[in-house]
């Protein structure tokens, strides 16, 4: 049977897609996930996948076209079918669908706002079916259960969204949902017009925690409660008066700096060690540096947040983002609960996140929804230097390069391998000491490498 | 704690005021050698003489300005009107000259006085005298207006407003007079501007005040027998409100249903409303319902008089409403 092959919504936000290359001809044999083109959306290059098995009849997009989506691209049907029909509809409006079975077509974003608590793995499931991404960035061997509930049985558009788009919901319903890290677009309203009251949270939260969990359990050290994805900490009065005063002297984000040297010595070793065991277990210092950073997180969400403008918003959650430089830039993919992840894992995705990075294979949920940020320029021989938050994050650090200097130890002045890192810090978020409590925190763990493999 | 009548109760109140200070004195229409039309002031002609129990003529206007000018030398007046349907005739003297008198003698003249009577519909008195006036009354600043349900309530109440040194306008319910109720022994008052949680739960909130409290807690009651409990707040009084009792009652229940007996548009519940939704905005389920009396002059027909006034059915299916349960 012939099947459309349309633009599809490859992220959440994109309305139209340039049909970058043309990867079969037409005559070519196709079977279901096969690459049929490279599309460029507003943020990335990504992979328009077969939804069907049969010879690619027709090209109906040239090279370096853009278009809306849902406009027919392609037609897919066996060989000897007439597809006529379907060619002659391609100039009319795109087409509503594509029109394999298997594949639902591509549902209406969320409301954006409802987007900052989501996990953006989970709305790449919902908002881009055909997205294949290489390396699933929670391909983690003790997944996390997802923070928000199931969505409901497969409803026809996102519950809840009124004529106008607007999801309704009552505003004890939406404090609700902040205040335990629901997610409002994946609660169906049972209230008039879809509204989402009050008891539509609870039951969502009944069945979360109704899901089973897995079996490994979370690291004992865990000096927090994770309920939820994140806290909303309400602003005191203090805290506003630093936010004004603070950004009307250095705006609009007042940001210092704290600096600390580590020793390196043991996380020299540590990787001398492992290299030793096999190349498979080769770790990088910014390996290290990222998953003691996160471990460090886990323990201090004052540092783990993010600006709300009327709040301070601390996650539970760790995923650290770190910048990759790039043909025209940089760009930061993050590695999602970070905290939870070895430094095998760890060291193995950043690997495979850099290589997506510069080959502009990122997808936009591999590189939004960070809480802190690392950037490293040791490998480029920069001793130190700063680096420029991330809004809404409250942090970033930066790291130098490991080297050997001159330090006392004991009384007498040895050579040590150190390494300089500088944490930028929204000071409207976080306070010296607050920041200072970090670094300690990330010293203990650097300097102890061990800690790491716990 | 003895059962009273309300009529006894506000007795009560107005006998051990008159004997506490001499300066307070009860004028109106038949006050005193008929005992009142509704026989609140029984027996006081007889025991505090035709000085302090002034009988006047059918002239609402001329005695609130008599009452008004008394209070200018030192006296402490109670202007009793027959009703506040004939009230509207001294409206002038309560608006213009007792709520302004403070202010626009630049604090010469205090105005220790109170205005009282029945408010509010009875039965079949038809569109002139069936009437709710706290709304109107509550909108000018320099009254304090206090609407009891309950005997131990009028009581006292009634004493507190006389004690007050500003104009208080204290609103009875014809269909009040003969209701019951525990009254405390002994000496009491009750602030204004203080409401009175009278039923607790946590299913809704429903507010009211006067004639409507009493209807409140039936509602309460019957929707008790449901397994559903709601709270009772009774306001008491109608200004100054006590936002903060309606407030913890709200982000209890997160929801909300506001009882009156007069008219919709500019109403006490819409004053309410207003309230919950600035106090209480993030706390709310549902929106807040209203239940008042339809938005026509009181029929006389008793079908359709029946069919104006708020009663407990429509204010059942108002909390029914905001607890999403019709």
């Amino acid at each position: 049977m012939a099947a459309k092959v349309v633009m599809e919504a490859l992220s959440p936000t994109m309305e139209e897609g340039r049909l970058v290359k043309w990867l079969k001809n037409e005559g070519d044999a196709i079977k279901s996930g096969d690459i049929l083109a490279e599309v460029e959306t507003d943020k990335a290059v990504m992979e328009l996948v077969a939804r069907s098995d049969g010879v690619l009849r027709k090209r109906l997009a040239n090279e370096g076209d853009a278009s809306p989506v849902g406009t027919l691209l392609a037609v897919i049907a066996a060989p000897d079918e007439n597809i006529d029909e379907l060619i002659a509809g391609a100039g009319a409006a795109p087409a509503a669908a594509s029109a394999a079975p298997a594949a639902p077509p591509p549902a209406a974003p969320p409301a954006e706002s409802q987007g900052e608590a989501s996990t953006p793995l989970e709305e790449s499931a919902q908002a881009a079916p055909v997205m294949a991404p290489p390396a699933p960035p929670r391909a983690s061997p003790q997944p996390l259960p997802p923070p928000a509930p199931p969505a409901p049985p497969a409803p026809p558009a996102p519950p809840s969204v009124g004529a106008n788009g607007r999801q309704r919901s009552s505003p004890l319903a939406r404090r609700l949902a902040s205040d335990r890290g629901v997610e409002l677009s994946r609660v169906r309203g049972s209230g008039p017009g879809g509204r989402i009251i009050k008891r539509d949270i609870e039951s969502a939260m009944a069945a979360a925690t109704a899901r089973p969990k897995p079996a490994a359990a979370q690291p004992a050290k865990r000096l927090i409660s994770r309920e939820g994805d994140y806290q909303d900490i309400p602003l005191t009065q203090i805290r506003k008066t630093i936010a004004r005063r603070l950004s009307e002297s250095l705006g609009p984000i007042p940001t210092f700096y704290l600096t600390a040297e580590f020793d390196m010595v043991r996380a020299t070793e540590m990787r001398a060690a492992l290299k030793e065991i096999g190349d498979e277990f080769k770790v990088s210092f910014n390996d290290i540096v990222l998953k003691a950073v996160a471990n460090a997180l886990a323990d201090h969400p004052e540092v783990n947040a993010h600006w709300m403008a009327d709040r301070i918003r601390h996650f539970n959650r760790v995923h650290v983002a770190m910048a990759v430089a790039v043909e025209e830039g940089l760009i930061t993919p993050v590695i999602f609960d970070a905290d939870r992840k070895s430094l095998s894992d760890i060291s193995r995705e950043a690997k495979q996140l850099a290589e997506l990075a510069r080959q502009r294979k990122l997808t936009p949920e591999q590189y939004t929804g960070a809480t802190f940020s690392v950037s490293n320029l040791g490998m480029l021989d920069i001793d130190e230097f700063t680096a420029i938050i991330n809004p809404p994050e409250a942090g970033i650090l930066a790291v130098g390069a490991v080297a050997p200097r001159p330090v006392v130890v004991d009384g007498s002045i040895v050579v040590r391998e150190r390494m300089r890192v500088t944490m930028s810090c929204d000071h409207r978020v976080i306070d010296g000491a607050t920041g200072a409590r970090f670094l300690q925190a990330l010293r203990r763990l650097i300097e102890n490498p061990l800690l790491l493999v716990l | 704690m003895a059962v009273l009548t309300y009529r006894d109760a506000l007795n009560q109140a107005l006998r051990e005021e008159l004997i506490r200070d001499d300066r307070v004195f009860l004028m109106g229409e038949e006050v005193a050698q008929y005992n009142g039309a509704y026989k609140v002031s029984k027996g006081l002609l007889d025991e505090f003489g035709p000085m302090r129990i002034v009988d006047t003529p059918i002239t609402e206007l001329g005695f609130a300005g008599v009452g008004i000018g008394s209070a200018m030398v030192g006296l402490r007046p109670i202007i009793e009107f027959m009703t506040w349907n004939f009230a509207l005739l001294a409206i002038d003297q309560v608006v213009n000259s007792a709520a302004k008198m403070l202010y626009m003698s630049g604090g010469q003249f205090p105005m220790p006085m109170v205005f009282r009577g029945p408010n509010g519909s009875a039965l079949q008195l038809s569109a002139q005298h069936s009437q709710a006036w706290e709304s109107w009354l509550a909108h000018i600043p320099g009254l304090k207006v206090v609407t009891p349900a309950t005997p131990a309530d009028a009581k006292g109440l009634l004493k507190s407003a006389i004690r007050d040194d500003n104009p208080v306008v204290f609103l009875e319910g014809e269909m009040l007079y003969n209701t019951r109720g525990e009254v405390p022994d002994g000496e009491y008052t009750i602030p204004l501007g203080k409401a009175d949680l009278k039923r607790e739960g946590d299913a809704c909130t429903i507010v009211a005040h006067g004639k409507m409290a009493l209807l409140a807690m039936q509602v309460a009651d019957t929707l008790a027998k449901e397994g559903i409990a709601v709270d009772v707040v009774d306001l008491r009084t109608v200004r100054p409100m006590d936002v903060e009792t309606i407030a913890i009652s709200v982000r209890k229940t997160n929801r909300a249903v506001v009882l009156e007996e007069g008219w919709e548009i500019c109403g006490v519940g819409a004053q309410v409303v207003d309230f919950i939704q600035r106090e209480c905005f993030d706390d709310l389920d549902s929106p807040v319902l209203r239940v008042h009396q339809e938005d026509v002059p009181m029929p006389y027909a008793k079908n359709l008089e029946k069919a104006a006034k708020p009663d407990a059915a429509k204010a059942i299916a108002a909390v029914k409403k905001v607890m999403y349960l019709a």
